[in-house]
């Protein structure tokens, strides 16, 4: 879970040129969903709070920005994770996009009121590639699940 | 969606209570930590911290494109290699040509200025950095380089390229620091038209490559390919070093300020490495940060931090052409008062707006006058 956490977050800070950054998918948050997702009791909120502090660290203006938005969403994919896992792939990107929208409005939000007004709307274009991304990367990890741990 | 209707009848009992209880927990952690962060100042250990304990990562990171870089470097051919030699050594033979008057200027200039010597050159000690890990988008507008604490970084300081400004140190690590480039929108720096003298803000663009003038009234006497200087007001940047240059002046009728853009000289997106400068402290040019020598390297001046005005809001004074008229003697800002004074106009706009305490509202070391004077130039 550590090493794929690190991988995740390695994905997200590697520099990409201007125009693919726009399309980059929030692969931490994917991350973070996912073991909040299949192994609750050991990811979840923490691991989603720990991950977004670092994130701050990274590209946050202030610190604990990310780590609520991450807690949040975490809190809400442990509460639901029977729920979510019992679904067929596609439908679990519907829900992967519901979450990333909310996740970058908290991120918006929490930008707003603390004055760093993000202006550009390109900002929620990864929530949808994060969606396309997901069913690949849920893959991935189970099937790194099932090898190495 | 449905997480807050359903009621927790399941039994998750993992490591410290429900999932509730435990959200509740390190939501409100996180709000404490914001809080912390955003108002007051008191977080900049742990971010020292943190940013020490990201660095490995960051450079984790940078290795394959510093790898390529070393290859693509290490396989040139011998004649690339004479070329470029060839190429510097001219270079070099222009630039000692150009420098041989310089210090019979410097001595007259200081002649002129009713000095006894010459003045030394503002900047005292450079340093390069290489460039880690860039960020550009139209949010952020950030460079990671590899100089921290441990190299006498402080928060605050100049960076330039060979060319020109590319904006200052916001955070500082042991090891490594974050540059807030002047073309990120959070970002205004007080500069000057060489031209004309004339005083005024420029704000990132938040594209890369361009800064606007916002504050500039429609019959300000600026053009095309005017260029910008930093006035050395705002305590972080000295005087006279480039800027930008001023691509773009459009005038509306209707509109009271010009719409003015500027391109900013420096090449932020073909530089590995930036240059990092300590100032003569005392120099007339010197900002005043680097002057009050009251310089912490982990907060940066005390004179400049509290000073709160976003560069959104308008800030008519240093539209003022930079005439005799003294700025009205509004109430010094409360914080501000015990270090040097700042000078005047801009004085606030030069720390990032990231740093401050908030910018929506703007607060009451805001000049009070509702009207300033504004004079045709």
């Amino acid at each position: 879970m550590a090493l794929t956490t690190l991988f995740a977050l390695i994905l997200t800070v590697l520099p990409l040129p201007v125009w693919l950054d726009v399309f980059r998918p929030a692969f931490l948050v994917l991350t973070v969903l996912y073991w909040s997702i299949n192994t609750p009791r050991a990811g979840g909120i923490g691991l989603g709070f720990l991950c977004g502090l670092l994130l701050d660290v990274f590209q946050g203006p202030v610190l604990g920005e990310h780590a609520l938005a991450l807690a949040l969403v975490a809190y809400i994919a442990v509460r639901e994770h029977q729920r979510i896992r019992s679904k067929p792939a596609f439908q679990q990107s519907l829900l992967v996009f519901a979450a990333l929208v909310f996740y970058e409005f908290v991120v918006f939000a929490i930008d707003g009121w603390t004055g760093h007004p993000g202006t550009s709307p390109l900002r929620w274009l990864h929530c949808l590639t994060g969606a396309l991304v997901w069913p690949p990367a849920a893959a991935i990890l189970s099937y790194g699940e099932g090898r190495f741990t | 969606m449905t997480a807050f209707g359903t009621a927790a009848g399941r039994p998750l009992q993992g490591r410290g209570g429900s999932p509730g209880f435990r959200f509740t927990l390190y939501g409100a952690v996180a709000v404490v930590i914001m809080y912390l962060d955003q108002r007051a100042h008191y977080l900049e250990p742990l971010r020292y911290a943190l940013q020490a304990a990201a660095y490995p990562i960051q450079l984790a990171v940078n290795s394959p494109p510093a790898a390529w870089r070393w290859i693509r470097e290490s396989f040139q051919s011998r004649d690339a290699l004479r070329a470029e030699n060839e190429a510097l050594r001219r270079r070099q033979r222009d630039l000692e040509l150009m420098t041989m008057r310089y210090e019979a200027l410097a001595h007259e200039n200081g002649e002129l200025r009713g000095l006894r010597a010459a003045l030394p050159p503002v900047a005292d000690r450079w340093l390069p950095a290489e460039i880690i890990n860039i960020q550009l988008s139209g949010l952020r507008q950030r460079l990671l380089i590899n100089r921290g604490a441990s190299n006498g970084v402080f928060k605050g300081q100049a960076v330039l390229d060979d060319r020109g400004l590319i904006g200052q140190t916001t955070h500082v690590g042991p090891w490594s620091a974050e540059v807030i480039l002047i073309t990120d929108p959070e970002h205004a720096v007080p500069v000057r038209l060489e031209r004309t003298g004339l005083r005024t803000i420029a704000v990132g663009g938040g594209d890369g490559s361009s800064l606007a003038l916002p504050y500039l009234p429609a019959n300000a006497d600026i053009r095309r390919d005017d260029l910008l200087l930093t006035s050395g007001l705002g305590g972080v940047f000295p005087d006279g070093y480039p800027v930008a240059r001023v691509s773009e002046v459009h005038r509306d009728a209707v509109q009271p300020l010009a719409q003015v853009r500027a391109i900013a000289l420096s090449h932020i997106n073909s530089d590995a490495e930036v240059m990092l400068v300590w100032f003569r402290p005392g120099h007339p040019a010197a900002p005043a940060a680097t002057a009050s020598s009251a310089v912490d390297v982990k907060n940066g001046n005390a004179a400049m931090q509290p000073l709160a005005a976003s560069p959104r809001a308008p800030a008519p004074r240093s539209t003022a052409p930079a005439s005799p008229t003294p700025a009205s003697p509004t109430p010094a800002p409360a914080k501000a008062a015990d270090a040097a004074a700042p000078p005047d106009d801009g004085a606030a706009a030069a720390a990032p707006a990231a740093e401050r305490g908030d910018s929506p509202t703007p607060p009451a070391e805001r000049p009070a006058e509702p009207s300033p004077p504004r004079q045709p130039p």
